[in-house]
């Protein structure tokens, strides 16, 4: 038992230098994935702030530091040195978990990312139900801070967003399902592996034109369909109802303040960039340089992924910008009346072509 | 018709065309500016912080005939008058506006015969505490001699509009 | 005792401990929240058994969707706890009496139940690792459990059609919005322009 004690720590502590394994432990690059995604969130948050202002023409955040540089450090340091107020009537206990529990399911969902080949934290047979699964359990920190926080504006903020996020999960998970449909496989290495491997590119016989490859082209509707989803499930504009600020103030957030606000907010934009991420993986060809010539070869994988991330996420903030607030009622009947029949349908389509034309991917971990 | 309609919301013709316009205002150049480094244009019908001039042999204009406070719609110009020591002559004892209650209409500017009590360009008079936005008599004539040449400058250019 | 034991006597501690919170708390919706616990630790269970693909089904479905609803309707409710309080004593001896009879039943299940030898056999068989997890289940579950599969979907299709032809009614009378209708809509077809000359009404 000892060994298996042994080889735990190694996993978890190895440092190739100390001799006591020959990688690099899980907790030394779990902390490096941690430290990159939250700085990457902070310029995240700057981006989405000053993408808005540039639609508006305004400039958004520029005092701190050059070009505004800092504004999310210093806004972090805003939130953390403000005094937190519980409610009286809360539920304390609660209202303090509920945004724990939302900035540490965002957070979790992280390790089965690949970030280029073989850079996953956990490369597990079924990442893209794990994410699934926890993007789903994101509900839970609304519902409980909603509920804990024994207002009715929280309250009321708490049940749409709930209703709101099962709704688009379920479309979500429809085309999910017609991208599995192609790979044949749950592991999110695989989806990108099979989306180089297999596509129009290779059927036009230009194998070297990656872009074209892509899940986007072949799943078009899907695509479109899985970005929409994401923004209601991320409950960004125009599907923010939840915090609809007109209405109910902050939604659920209206009682949060300081450090629990913030966390909120946190989990929040890890989720969108989680949610961009997954976008990249599913459609667009994960590590993959668009362009399998030359100059594009030699800039490495994780930072083409990177670049991916950054194009959807200036798709998500761009939309923020120029679609109006769908009313509660549109936003029902654009997920189950609109998403569910074309998923369900393109299921359909999808099958029925990989079962005629036995076309698809026949690689990987089986 | 319905067809096209269908094709139409398929291919979000809408939102491309939304998307097209917002990368139009994307790029174009900014509506804001640096404000306290920069500074935007300022009409000199422009009404900000209230001043008392003087004539340019440095005699205070005012004469204490109490237009300003009889129009002043928000009650906030209190005026005492009564003869000057040295010569005589009529001139203000008192004169306070409440800039807090003020509501910088112009009614007294218009109102003033001698243009004496004018609203200057300044609007940066931003204060620490409420009782310094009470102005008296020699914070309005400081006033004057600190925004005389704009003020001065103003009323010349609006004059012909008059 | 290996890291997996650990583990496993750790979630099955949280997971006894927490389904009992489940009947035990007083606020209904720390019983739900104790519920999910329970679930999540079952997760957990079946991940250390190797079934990956049920252990995430089990919180995609339970926690992530049913739960959710749960939660819902507990949160919505206007319990009093002192009426809910008051009858406990009354109904104690019955509940006690069903509950010895209920554990009497189960023990005399689970002392009599016979496994088949071809099924202990089928247990003993290890996990063959060279395919994975979800697609050993498919493989069974759409070949020798086909039919089962199909009419356990179909039943739920049939009760989901059900719970929509009872609740859902179109009253006449009631303006109901058509979005293909008002997207269809332009200025030509629906906006008419008058010029009206001064002194004379619309009408005239």
């Amino acid at each position: 038992m000892m060994e298996f004690i042994v080889s735990a720590l190694d996993y978890l502590l190895g440092i190739p230098f100390l001799g006591w394994g020959e990688h690099i432990g899980f907790i030394y690059k779990g902390l490096l994935m941690l430290v990159a995604l939250l700085v990457f969130v902070a310029y995240f948050l700057l981006a989405d702030r000053k993408i808005w202002a540039a639609v508006q023409m305004r400039r958004g955040p520029n005092v701190v530091g050059i070009f505004g540089l800092f504004q999310s450090f210093a806004d972090l340091l805003k939130f953390v040195f403000k005094e937190p107020v519980i409610p009286a009537s809360s539920n304390k206990f609660v209202f303090l978990l509920a945004p724990f529990v939302t900035v540490v399911l965002a957070l979790a969902a992280w390790v089965v990312i690949p970030l280029d080949y073989g850079w996953a934290l956990s490369n597990i047979n079924v990442g893209i139900l794990y994410i699934f699964a926890i993007s789903s359990l994101g509900i839970y920190g609304i519902i409980m801070g909603g509920w804990a926080s024994n207002s009715k504006y929280a309250f009321l903020g708490a049940l749409r967003s709930a209703a709101q996020m099962v709704s688009y999960e379920v479309s979500i998970g429809f085309v999910i399902v017609t991208v599995l449909l192609l790979v044949g496989s749950l592991n999110l290495t695989d989806i990108v592996l099979a989306q180089a491997e297999m596509g129009l590119a290779h059927m036009l016989g230009v194998p070297w034109m990656n872009f074209l490859n892509w899940f986007w082209l072949p799943l078009f509707p899907m695509f479109i369909i899985f970005f929409i989803s994401a923004l209601a499930e991320t409950n960004r504009p125009p599907f923010d109802l939840p915090e609809a600020e007109s209405e109910l103030v902050a939604g659920f957030m209206v009682e949060y303040g300081s450090t629990p606000y913030m966390m909120f907010m946190l989990g929040e934009y890890v989720a969108i960039v989680l949610m961009c991420a997954l976008t990249t993986i599913l459609f667009l060809g994960g590590w993959a340089a668009p362009l399998e010539i030359a100059p594009f070869t030699w800039i490495p994988g994780f930072i083409w992924f990177i670049l991916k991330v950054w194009l959807v996420f200036f798709m998500f903030s761009i939309v923020k910008a120029f679609v109006p607030r769908y009313r509660y009622d549109q936003l029902m009947r654009l997920g189950w009346k609109v998403f569910l029949p074309i998923s369900i349908f393109m299921i359909f389509v999808v099958a029925l072509v990989l079962q005629l034309t036995g076309w698809g991917w026949h690689g990987g971990m089986a | 018709m319905r067809f096209l309609q269908f094709l139409n919301s398929l291919l979000l013709k809408e939102f491309i065309e939304a998307f097209i316009l917002s990368m139009k205002y994307f790029f174009a150049p900014k509506a804001t500016i640096y404000y306290p480094f920069e500074k935007g244009y300022l009409s000199p019908r422009f009404r900000g912080e209230h001043a008392l001039r003087r004539y340019p042999n440095g005699e205070e204009r005012c004469i204490a005939c109490k237009l300003c406070e009889a129009i002043c719609p928000a009650q906030a110009i209190v005026i005492e008058a009564a003869p000057r020591q040295e010569d005589g002559t009529r001139r203000t004892l008192r004169y306070d506006i409440d800039m807090t209650k003020c509501i910088y209409c112009g009614f007294c500017q218009e109102a003033c015969p001698v243009d004496a009590i004018v609203e200057g360009p300044n609007f940066e008079y931003a204060t620490e505490t409420r009782e310094e936005l009470f102005y008296d008599k020699a914070k309005l004539l400081d006033n004057g001699d600190r925004w005389e040449q704009e003020i001065a400058q103003n009323l010349s250019l609006d004059a012909p509009y008059r | 005792m290996s890291l997996t034991l650990f583990f496993f006597y750790l979630f099955s501690t949280i997971l006894v401990a927490s389904a009992f919170m489940v009947i035990s708390s007083r606020n209904p919706v720390h019983s739900v929240l104790f519920l999910i616990l329970t679930f999540v630790n079952a997760a957990g269970l079946f991940l250390l058994a190797g079934a990956e693909f049920l252990a995430l089904i089990l919180i995609l479905v339970y926690v992530g969707a049913v739960a959710v609803l749960f939660l819902f309707v507990v949160m919505m409710l206007d319990i009093d706890f002192a009426e809910l309080k008051k009858g406990i004593l009354q109904y104690m001896p019955i509940g006690v009496l069903i509950g010895i009879v209920l554990f009497l039943e189960l023990a005399l299940v689970a002392g009599t139940w016979v496994v088949l030898p071809e099924v202990v056999a089928g247990s003993a068989m290890p996990i063959d690792d060279t395919i994975s997890n979800t697609r050993a289940l498919g493989q069974v579950l759409y070949t020798r459990y086909v039919y089962l599969f199909q009419g356990a979907a179909i039943i739920l299709l049939i009760a989901m059609i059900g719970a929509i032809v009872l609740t859902l009614h179109h009253r006449k009378n009631v303006k109901r919005q058509d979005i293909a209708d008002q997207v269809a809509r332009d200025p030509k077809t629906a906006v008419e322009i008058v010029k009206i000359k001064s002194g004379q009404g619309l009408e005239s």
